[in-house]
């Protein structure tokens, strides 16, 4: 059996739980006030996801760097590989907001996307 | 010098100037934002992490998107903008001047005037850290703005100074960027920013959180390459024999905000000593008839989307000010905050209300579960609505029907019996 602790983010009562992990992989939850407690923990003992934002380089803006977005939340054990890939690309202006810029990042199945539009 | 005649003039670019201008146009007002930036968005456009928009558009966007909205709206109407134009100066009278490079000297005579100039971070003068003044102390959002805009990377360790929410999204991007974060210092005892950035910010990159610790003296003369922290007890004094050195070539200052009032101040608009903005009543229109003030520079709000509301308040004010400038003889009732509840805002309530529902923005003193906001009038008590849990750093909106209140006396809202 192990136990793990996992402070709930989905409403601002932020329930500080326990998740326990049975030998046989079974789980249960303890001192969360709702469902939506048990699920975050689940999830983020099976697989954290987690948004990406960060940039890339743009040519021919006013700024040197373009902020991007992933379409979807992505495996949190995935989310530096994709920031590594990101640092080597390089797009030009026009962007739109909402252009893809890289499609299925390293087989996510998750899109890249522009977070602003540089004309 | 350019002399111009303009129905209502926006004073700020961001989030509450965009959506005012927007309001505005559609008021039918011949309107004119002054943007002292390169660009329209204001900090939204450094805000390149997620969040933003969950209440007005049911989804989550990053800063970046969410200004995205708004901007492709001003240029589909055709919304005039003077980009990189500083403001220097308002008048009781409605007269602006302003300066460009392009333009050089602008006169502008405004029949009404929004003020959305927003908020500024508090500076290490403003929290009284001694000790020697290097480069490499910046606050939080220099930093984010030189990351995420700029391409600069302002150092490679790094010690943060407040547990607010721009600090704990900072902790991460830096991390992310390859700047070692060594820990973010908070002299409260609880945190002050969402549980949600302490847990994606923080847990998710193993960064600690010293709660009841501050920094006492930034070290060395030309670039910063260390800082003394030292524990606090409740009553906040620093508890001696526990200082420790942190080297580090950057400090970073996440320790509040306060509404960027110069221009108001000259305009001799009367300030709340509370939210440090100016007082306005249910239309957003400050102490001086046609001048509004939306967003942060009316109170700090911690929903972008909040900020928004309320330009577009202003920018409905001032169409009916500048529609009939003559009958605004305006009489108001005062909104006092009661039990638990730190300021309310707007501070005043206009007795003529053309709306039948109106928010109301407040914030509470301490933490309380299961608690009701009531509003109480000549002795009667009314429930607004029940919460699961209040917070001082999270705002609470909300909102009032108009025939809900008795628009002939003071009102008082309370967080709790």
């Amino acid at each position: 059996m192990k136990e793990e602790e996992y402070t709930c983010i989905v409403c601002p009562r932020s329930c500080l739980g326990k998740l326990i992990i049975e030998d046989d992989g079974t789980m249960k939850t303890e001192g969360f006030s709702c469902k939506n407690g048990e699920r975050y923990a689940i999830d983020e003992h099976t697989d954290p996801k987690r948004v990406l934002t960060t940039t890339v380089k743009i040519e021919g803006a006013l700024f040197p760097l373009l902020p991007v977005v992933s379409s979807e939340a992505i495996s949190f054990s995935k989310l530096k590989d994709c920031l590594k890939y990101l640092y080597q690309i390089k797009v030009k202006t026009p962007v739109r907001e909402g252009d893809v810029l890289v499609d299925d990042i390293l087989d996510t199945g998750v899109s890249i996307l522009a977070a602003r539009t540089m004309l | 010098m350019i002399e111009k005649k303009v129905d209502c003039v926006v004073i700020g670019g961001g989030p509450a100037g965009l959506a005012a201008a927007i309001e505005a146009d559609k008021q039918g007002l011949d309107t004119l934002i002054i943007e002292r930036d390169v660009t329209l968005g204001g900090i939204l456009q450094q805000c390149i992490h997620d969040g933003f928009g969950l209440d007005r558009f049911k989804k989550r966007m990053t800063g970046g998107q969410y200004a995205q909205r708004f901007i492709d709206v001003i240029k589909e109407r055709k919304i005039n903008v003077l980009l990189n134009t500083m403001v220097l100066d308002i008048t009781p009278s409605k007269e602006i001047y302003a300066s460009s490079p392009d333009e050089g000297m602008l006169h502008i005579n405004a029949k009404s005037i929004i003020l959305a100039m927003g908020c500024r971070e508090r500076t290490r003068s403003q929290v009284l850290i001694y000790g020697d003044r290097p480069a490499g102390v910046l606050t939080a959002g220099a930093v984010q703005r030189y990351i995420n805009m700029e391409g600069y990377l302002p150092g490679k360790k790094a010690v943060i100074l407040g547990s607010g929410d721009i600090g704990l999204i900072m902790a991460r991007r830096m991390t992310l960027e390859g700047i070692k974060v060594e820990g973010v210092y908070e002299i409260m005892h609880r945190q002050n920013g969402l549980t949600r950035n302490v847990v994606q910010c923080l847990k998710d990159y193993n960064i600690p959180l010293h709660l009841g610790t501050t920094v006492k003296s930034i070290h060395d003369k030309k670039r910063i390459h260390s800082v003394t922290v030292v524990e606090v007890d409740k009553n906040l004094k620093e508890i001696p024999g526990t200082e420790r050195d942190i080297d580090c070539d950057l400090l970073v200052l996440s320790v509040g905000l306060i509404p960027e009032n110069e221009l108001s101040e000259k305009a001799q608009i009367e300030i709340d000593p509370v939210t440090k903005g100016p007082i306005v009543d249910s239309d957003m229109m400050t102490s001086i008839p046609g001048i509004f003030a939306a967003g942060n520079v009316a109170t700090v709000f911690d929903l972008v989307d909040y900020v928004s509301q309320s330009g577009e308040i202003a920018a409905r004010g001032a169409a009916k000010y500048v529609k009939h400038p003559k009958e605004e003889n305006i009489e108001t009732i005062d909104v006092h905050p009661g039990n638990n509840v730190a300021f309310v805002f707007p501070q005043k309530i206009r007795k003529k209300m053309e709306s039948e529902t109106f928010p109301i923005f407040m914030r509470v003193k301490n933490e309380a579960c299961n608690v009701a906001t009531y509003l109480e009038q000549g002795g009667n008590k009314i429930k607004i609505k029940k919460h699961l849990i209040v917070k001082p750093p999270e705002m609470i909106r909300e909102i009032l029907k108009t025939n809900q209140l008795d628009l002939s006396s003071d009102l008082t809202i309370h967080a709790g019996e």
